[in-house]
């Protein structure tokens, strides 16, 4: 029975009770997107992951908190309309007719289109804000990072002051180590960083791309080869963290990690002055190359010249060992 | 379509989607399996695990790969794998035959040794007949990059165990080198012997290890072929309870 | 009140004496797959040997022991030898020689009968269709297997079942498989069989291309299975430099049959594009156009635009992998940036390629199950078009945390958040058309709500991964996992199972048995989502992707999505069961037009007429004329004579016709 054939009094009887229908509908989706909010926000959003170890962990945690709630309307606005079109205009059993003829409804278009640009804008309005106020979110800005960390940017690192401290990650096939400049650039598997401080990680690679991502940490940068990519974070909290491969290096990529811990800065700095220490009287240092942002392997000005005059090698063979190496058969 | 020729379409598709199956699982289930563990078990105490990294390999599809073998502890013979399983909580003393030519490390950090008792490893160089060159060498940094002695690394992670693997030096890697495989000492090729111990760990599992240094010729960076395959330069250390 | 058109009657065709039907020879003597097989091993063996004459004195083809040229020469004059064994080059010859090629068999009445005609070069739209409905539920099969062996490896972070290496091969083989041979997963099927006759013509503009879009999948296909004998490729289906140079033989294979997949995607595009534009019969206004057509018509667009980079990607990687040129490796003035850039620049609107024609099946599943017309065509229409061109324009957020510069990411936060904005078009017409209906929970009608259902998921996880402090966290976990698990086999997926329970009875005048279907529908619902929601939650909490180790306290949740997930391989495994059952054993007959729909390729026989339509129909309606009292039906199609006349050019004879 298609709505031409309902005589008028039940067509006006019938209009009414569907603008009822609709109000009510509007109602209950207000209220379920506002209680969706409200539990967000008071029970989801304080053990939200990342956390709030660090700055930049917690602006994204306030971040996907915030996006949850612009998020939830609009799911709960679709599943609500469905599931109320699904049991009110289903077909009966043995109705073989046909639907109302409804071709469009420009105020209903203008509305939606509306609706959803008004939330896109906001949205990235919010994203964009959230990317520029803590200093990048975290995320690898590349060389020339753009929005950075205030922090002097010091030879050596003392607690107490403002200064940042900077951290070299360098991801190899299959292990992370890193680098402490302002510590005579000393290496370590372990990445220790003081509480309390604006940390500066430069990421780079010494083979294929990797990815630093330390999620309670807050921070993801890709680790390309030959590139520097900088990320910027503070922590705010102490305790362990893991340092897990966010790219897929080869075999090993799923069990590429690495410990880590947030400490007290004194606590740091006696760590970092001790390990410097013992690389320094072991001769490691002075093995290791210059601290430089990237690193190319293939070239290696200290080769003793043992190396060079007999076994004529001038590199690691970065590349594909070359036909007159003697070393390789 | 006639009732019999449906049923035959019907039994071929099945039997064609069996087979691929069949066919697949076996290859995973045999490629994984043809990898022999090899169980080292504690006398007195102690496990002795013996290794050796060669500059080529018995196999027929791939003889130029680099690749380490594991001693077999009763029957010594040399066998290609990399999979070995120590008791928990044990002292582990490890001995790694270098046969392998010397390579510059590409982070020369990996040339200092981590993780061990002492935090040192023993080295001694013999030359292609067999001759002790000088006596041994206790040491906590290999320096690849200022004199040509490491071939290899053993290193594993989780363990924070990181070893750089001693190789015959500059003079005597040029064409000193053992051509028959797996090497022994009397193969006629230069060689250099490392020991070094560390307590395995309490906790039971598969421990990853691998080699850190490009070592896979012919691949890019040196990582690939044999660097990222089981039984060549990558391989597991199973803990078992004792 | 619906007027409906009876289905014609299929009238018999001239068929010649001899048992296969052509009164020629029996199908063994005459090309097809068998020959293609043939051909294809002898081009391999040539191809490796000249590889191994051209490359093997290369010094590191002695230190890695694999020689890539004579892999990938093999693989090349392995896919000529395929292709000349199946007479794809045969009135490429009969040109050479200045003879005419001959017409397509069905317009001369010489259509093959029985199954032989599956497995040879054909130049019918609707044999190429079926081909390629077969071909994708056994490549989709394949990937899926190889999906319930990853969640085997992922029951325990300490116990493993195979090898690392073994688990990346197992990982890239079934994302190679699904992203690469299912992009034509509803196109092939279902746009090839009735792209034509929802617009009104008798046939495509490039049969040859067509046919050879198709035969090209199989050759991918068991070149990219290849690989596992090689020892796999370890870099996942993005294939990211430079560890793809580095790697073993294996992924020269992955390359090859992308490349190969994408040249059948730009042929098949092509095709459909000139088709839509020029075969379109009289009255079959834009405006008229079936919604389904119009979602063709923007993919292949996108393919034509967007595959050739790939095409490019990849042979540029062959190269670094096998001349040794330096394009992607940054010690030697190369770039892995680089790679990354071509290959998400079509990697985005593949993944829109992969998604569009879901939306377009399901615009036509809802309309007739709804019974009502579909709400805002126009806004439909701008819906699928705004993705389209709008999806070249978002590349960039899979690389904001990559290193590149910084300076552009507000830009691609912005423009992939809009994308939300045609997207969420698809969503407003559902919505319109079921206010007011007489909605018919049938088999499709279900899939088609699982679809939006899972779509709605699927596209809000989109928006959360597109805001870049949001990404920091979710990129490259398991979050980015579960949000294409949602739109890709949440939304096309669904909607390809939708389109195979809809049309199956127009292809072969059979229904897919209703019991089994039901069961299939909710076991695959109910499974898919147990499986991949809490994989958001598992990214959220630190799990990067294509990991065979993962921290302790996600065990559990990884064991409830394995355990999941092979229900869910068991619901497939029901459909599978049906499908086959149904074809072959129960054939439960359908009427010409079981749906009561209006589009015209309802209103053909079952199945249709070789030639399509007996004459050139006038379209005199659109297909969504539901409800609409005294609605004129969709198409008049016996026209009189003289209507058509001049204007058009006959359909059959010539080269061009």
């Amino acid at each position: 029975m298609s709505s031409a054939e309902i005589p008028a009094p039940d067509r006006q009887q019938a209009a009414e009770h569907d603008s009822r229908r609709t109000w009510w509908l509007i109602a209950a989706w207000l209220a379920l997107s506002l209680a969706a909010g409200l539990v967000i926000w008071f029970v989801w959003y304080p053990h939200l992951p990342p956390g709030d170890m660090t700055s930049s962990a917690r602006h994204q945690q306030f971040d996907i908190a915030v996006l949850a709630i612009s998020a939830a309307p609009v799911i709960l606005g679709v599943f609500l309309y469905f599931g109320y079109v699904l049991v009110v205009f289903r077909a009966r059993p043995g109705d073989d007719s046909d639907g109302t003829p409804i071709f469009g409804n420009v105020k209903v278009q203008a509305t939606w289109i509306i609706g959803t640009s008004a939330i896109v804008l906001w949205l990235f309005v919010f994203g964009t804000v959230e990317l520029i106020v803590p200093a990048g979110a975290g995320a690898g800005e590349g060389a020339s990072p753009i929005w950075k960390l205030p922090g002097a940017k010091t030879a050596s690192w003392t607690p107490g002051a403002d200064d940042m401290l900077q951290v070299q990650v360098i991801g190899q096939q299959w292990a992370w180590t890193y680098r402490y400049p302002q510590f005579g650039g000393m290496e370590s598997t372990v990445l220790d960083l003081p509480v309390n401080t604006p940390i500066t990680f430069h990421v780079t690679s010494l083979d294929v791309i990797h990815s630093f991502w330390a999620y309670l940490l807050g921070v993801k940068a890709d680790a390309n080869p030959l590139v520097d990519n900088v990320a910027y974070t503070m922590a705010r909290q102490t305790g362990p963290f893991t340092v897990r491969c966010n790219e897929l290096c080869g075999i090993w990529h799923g069990a590429m990690t690495s410990a880590g811990n947030v400490m007290s800065q004194t606590t740091f700095k006696l760590w970092a002055t001790a390990v410097q220490a013992r690389e320094k009287a072991d001769g490691v240092l002075a093995a290791l190359p210059a601290y430089a942002l990237t690193y190319d392997p293939t070239v290696i000005p200290q080769l003793g010249k043992d190396l060079v005059n007999v076994a004529g090698i001038t590199g690691a063979p970065g590349y594909y060992y070359g036909p007159g190496n003697p070393v390789t058969p | 379509m006639s009732v019999t020729a449906r049923a035959a379409v019907l039994i071929v598709a099945f039997l064609c989607v069996v087979g691929v199956v069949v066919f697949v699982a076996l290859y995973y289930i045999g490629s994984a399996s043809q990898l022999p563990t090899v169980a080292y078990k504690a006398s007195d105490g102690q496990v002795h695990v013996v290794l050796q990294e060669d500059p080529g390999n018995n196999s027929t599809t791939t003889p130029s790969w680099v690749t380490y073998y594991t001693q077999d502890p009763t029957t010594k013979q040399w066998l290609h794998t990399t999979l070995f399983s120590v008791p928990a909580d044990t002292r582990v003393d490890v001995t790694i035959y270098g046969y392998d030519g010397c390579t510059p490390l590409r982070n020369n950090y990996w040339g200092q040794v981590q993780g061990t008792l002492g935090r040192v490893v023993t080295v001694r160089q013999f030359d292609k007949n067999n001759h002790p060159l000088g006596s041994p060498v206790t040491t906590s940094l290999i320096n690849s990059w200022a004199h040509c002695s490491v071939g290899h690394t053993f290193a594993i992670p989780d363990l924070g165990i990181y070893v750089p693997v001693a190789s015959p030096n500059a003079q005597n890697s040029v064409n000193n080198l053992c051509g028959t495989f797996p090497c022994t000492p009397t193969s006629g090729g230069a060689y250099a012997v490392e020991t070094f111990s560390f307590i395995s760990p309490s906790k039971t599992g598969s421990y990853r290890w691998q080699c850190l240094i490009p070592c896979g010729g012919g691949f890019l960076n040196g990582n690939g072929g044999p660097m990222q395959t089981l039984g060549w330069m990558a391989g597991f250390m199973d803990v078992v309870a004792t | 009140m619906a007027i409906e058109t009876q289905p014609e009657r299929a009238e018999p065709t001239g068929r010649g004496p001899g048992p296969a039907g052509t009164g020629e020879r029996p199908w063994w003597l005459r090309m097809g797959a068998h020959t293609g097989v043939i051909g294809a091993v002898a081009g391999y063996f040539l191809g490796h040997w000249l590889g191994n004459f051209l490359g093997g004195d290369f010094a590191r083809s002695a230190l890695a022991n694999q020689n890539n040229v004579a892999i990938v020469l093999g693989y090349a004059f392995a896919v000529i030898g395929w292709l000349a064994g199946l007479g794809v080059f045969n009135d490429l010859f009969l040109l050479m020689q200045g003879k005419p090629i001959p017409e397509e068999p069905r317009f001369l009445g010489k259509e093959d009968s029985g199954l032989a005609k599956f497995f040879r070069f054909t130049l019918d739209h609707k044999v190429v269709g079926i081909q390629y409905l077969f071909g994708m539920v056994t490549y989709f099969l394949t990937g899926g297997l190889f999906a319930m062996a990853i969640r085997t490896e992922l029951l325990s972070p300490s116990y493993h079942i195979i090898g690392p290496e073994q688990y990346l091969m197992v990982v890239g083989e079934h994302g190679t498989m699904m992203m690469m041979m299912m992009s034509s997963v509803v196109l092939g099927p279902f746009g090839q069989y009735f792209g034509p006759l929802m617009i009104g013509s008798k046939r495509v503009a490039f049969p040859r291309l067509e046919a050879l879009g198709f035969w090209l999948t199989p050759a991918a296909y068991v070149i990219l299975l290849s690989a596992v004998l090689f020892g796999g490729f370890p870099t996942g289906w993005t294939g990211y430099e430079p560890l793809a140079t580095q790697a073993t033989s294996g992924m020269d294979a992955y390359f090859f049959a992308f490349g190969l997949m994408g040249i059948s995607m730009i042929l098949a595009g092509f095709n459909m594009i000139v088709t839509i534009i020029n075969y379109r019969a009289p009255g079959m206004r834009w405006s008229r156009l079936p919604m389904f057509v119009w979602s063709m018509f923007t993919v292949s667009f996108l393919q034509v635009l967007a595959v050739p980079v790939l095409v490019g990607a990849c042979y540029m990687g062959l190269t670094d992998r096998t001349f040794q040129t330096a394009f992607f490796t940054n010690q030697l003035g190369g770039s892995s940036f680089l790679y990354q850039n071509l290959f998400w620049f079509f990697g985005h609107p593949e993944v829109y390629i992969l998604a569009l024609p879901g939306f377009g099946v399901i615009s036509e599943i809802i309309s007739v199950f709804c019974r009502k017309p579909l709400f805002g065509y126009k806004v439909s229409v701008a819906g699928m078009l705004g993705v389209g061109v709008l999806s070249f324009f978002v590349w960039q957020h899979h690389l904001f945390d990559s290193g590149i510069n910084p300076d552009m990411r507000p830009l691609f936060m912005l423009t992939t958040e809009l994308i939300s904005i045609p997207t969420g078009f698809i969503f407003l017409v559902a919505m319109g058309t079921f206010w007011k209906a007489r909605i018919r929970f049938s088999i499709p009608m279900l899939f088609a709500l699982a679809f939006y259902f899972n779509f709605l998921i699927g596209g809000i996880s989109g928006v959360f991964l597109s805001d870049v402090p949001a990404d920091t966290t979710e990129h490259g976990s398991f979050f980015v996992m579960a949000h294409f698990h949602y739109t890709i086999m949440g939304g096309l997926i669904f909607a390809f199972m939708g389109g195979v329970y809809y049309w199956l009875p127009k292809m072969f005048g059979i229904k897919l048995n209703e019991t089994l279907g039901r069961i299939h529908f909710w076991t695959m619902f109910i499974f898919f989502n147990t499986t991949f929601l809490p994989l958001f939650a598992l990214g959220m909490l630190g799990m990067p992707r294509r990991v065979f180790t993962y921290a302790r306290n996600l065990e559990t949740l990884n064991d409830w999505v394995s355990i999941s997930a092979f229900l869910l391989g068991g619901s497939i495994l029901i459909f599978l069961i049906n499908f086959v059952m149904s074809m072959t054993f129960w054939r439960e007959r359908a009427a010409g037009n079981p749906w009561r729909a209006r589009s015209l390729e309802w209103q053909l026989s079952t199945p249709p007429p070789p030639e399509n339509f007996k004459r050139v129909p006038v379209i005199l309606a659109g297909p969504y004329d539901y409800g609409v009292p005294n609605a004129l039906p969709v198409a008049d199609l016996s026209p009189p004579p003289g209507v058509i006349g001049s204007a058009y050019a006959p359909v059959t004879g010539g080269l061009e016709g």
